[in-house]
């Protein structure tokens, strides 16, 4: 047999072999239980409107609540870690160690539980920066500074990825090195990294599943407890399913929109 | 030496790390005059132009900038800066902002003009190196050249005293150094005061009021152009020269 022959042969097998596992657990399935555990119209209908104006709502505040915080967190260490003052350095590269290496469910367990039994008096329903806090706020904070930890070095990167003379022309034409920052450095810095930075947006949907632990109500939960309390109620998979796709239908646009930006970034240079 | 001194560098050391790039410069451009400065590359002429207004720290000696130390730690280097105009080799011109907002910004947000008086100082500027026609667009879209000019531009809106050219057309296609030194022909014989790093002999020659040559952080030479051009005095001005005419 020739080579060309051979390769051909081996080809032919693996896609039989691949078709074979495909059909094979398509026939040997027991689609009549499978579709009773997961696929029930019915169930899928009362999740509605909730799903919506609940649960997507809340994941969705979540997602936006924590990424604000994390990206003014995240600038601040970011700069830090670029500042010529050495204690801010060490401060902005030990928190971005710890948070970084800790797993956020642990981060969140220890700002929702942790932080009201450590000051006694404190609960995060009784907090008032954010308006309608309690859980808002402390999913927030926990999420938040989890994602300063990631944004941190995204955005330090951004910042020396613009071209030294440009800090150099702006202060060439008398602006302090803070006003050369603000309004010629950063700018073009979060160019750069708004591919890198959405893709922190689409891990802070997925992560805000995490926040079911800190006991949400019925008014907070997002999206994962929500389907998780349908499941039991209906004792049924079939919410778990429907609560994936609400999940695809926000991060699929999403990861397409980082691969246009990414494209788009691309061109322009 | 024109009048009083514009730029008076006395002493001048610079080292990065073990590496000394300046050692020892007396080194003076008067009021009005044009100074090209000239040598080979690694002579630390960069470095000179860029401790004038201080992008650079030097290491000791001081520089008196229209009679303003601008090396003493208590000068007020920002101020001073707004004197003293800039043009970099590689245009350094602000990417995210238009043609307008490059050359307004900083007049606003540092000399606090008004934006009717910034606009109307940014458009004289541009009239005068002949890109009012580029005032929307956004740097990206021009060529070289004209980023050059916008780049001086945007140092000419600050109405500075005096102007430093760091090797203004050495990142230039050839064909597009001719409109840039049309520019700054036109600037020096307005009166600017003007420091320029060069290796266009050709423009030294004819618009230098004065050329200095430096080798290994020390000023070798200077004199009038064609004394120092034509009928050098040292050694390494003439190797530096026979290489580069």
């Amino acid at each position: 047999m020739k080579r060309r022959q051979r390769q051909r042969l081996t080809r032919s097998v693996l896609y039989g072999l691949f078709a074979l596992v495909i059909v094979g657990g398509a026939v040997l399935s027991d689609w009549q239980s499978i579709s009773r555990a997961f696929l029930q119209p019915q169930i899928a209908r009362d999740m509605f409107p909730r799903i919506l104006t609940i649960a997507a709502r809340n994941t969705i505040i979540f997602t936006i609540s924590s990424f604000s915080l994390g990206l003014i967190l995240g600038l601040l260490l970011a700069l830090m870690k670029l500042s010529t003052i050495r204690p801010y350095r060490w401060f902005a590269n030990v928190y971005i160690e710890i948070f970084r290496g800790l797993p956020a469910l642990l981060t969140v367990l220890l700002v929702g539980f942790a932080i009201p039994i450590a000051f006694e008096g404190f609960r995060w329903r009784d907090c008032t920066i954010i308006p309608g806090c309690g859980t808002y706020g402390a999913g927030t904070v926990g999420l938040g500074i989890v994602a300063a930890a990631y944004m941190a070095e995204t955005i330090r990167a951004g910042i020396e990825g613009v071209p030294k003379g440009q800090m150099e022309a702006a202060r060439s034409l008398g602006m302090t090195r803070t006003w050369a920052m603000a309004s010629i450095v950063i700018p073009q810095a979060f160019r750069l990294i708004i591919p890198p930075l959405t893709n922190e947006l689409i891990l802070l949907i997925k992560d805000t599943s995490l926040l079911f632990v800190l006991g949400t109500s019925d008014a907070t939960r997002e999206l994962t407890k929500f389907g998780r309390d349908f499941a039991t109620d209906r004792f049924n998979g079939t919410p778990y399913i429907v609560v994936g796709i609400v999940y695809l239908m926000i991060t699929i646009p999403m990861t397409r929109l980082v691969a246009l930006l990414e494209r788009r970034n691309r061109a322009a240079r | 030496m024109i009048g009083k001194a514009a730029i008076d560098v006395q002493a001048l050391h610079k080292s990065f790390g073990d590496l000394e790039v300046l050692r020892g410069i007396d080194f003076v451009v008067g009021e009005g005059e044009v100074v090209c400065v000239i040598g080979p590359s690694g002579s630390g002429k960069s470095t000179l132009l860029r401790c004038v207004n201080r992008l650079e720290e030097p290491n000791s000696g001081r520089i008196l900038i229209e009679g303003d130390d601008i090396t003493d730690p208590d000068a007020d280097v920002d101020a001073i800066r707004t004197r003293i105009g800039m043009v970099f080799q590689s245009f350094n011109l602000f990417p995210h902002l238009s043609v307008l907002r490059n050359l307004t910004i900083a007049q606003r947000r540092v000399l606090k003009r008004s934006k009717a008086e910034a606009e109307d100082i940014a458009r004289q500027t541009l009239e005068r190196v002949g890109l009012l026609d580029k005032i929307n667009a956004y740097p990206a879209h021009l060529s070289g050249g004209q980023q050059q000019r916008v780049a001086i531009a945007r140092a000419l809106s600050m109405k500075p005293d005096l102007m430093l050219f760091d090797e203004p057309t050495s990142a230039l296609d050839p064909e597009l150094v001719g409109e840039v030194l049309e520019v700054m022909r036109k600037l020096a014989s307005e009166g600017m005061t003007m420091m320029v790093v060069t290796h266009e002999m050709g423009f030294a020659r004819e618009v230098g009021d004065r050329v200095v040559f430096m080798d290994e952080g020390v000023v070798v030479e200077e004199g009038p152009p064609e004394q120092v051009i034509t009928d050098p005095q040292h050694e390494r001005t003439r190797k530096f020269l026979s290489m580069v005419l």
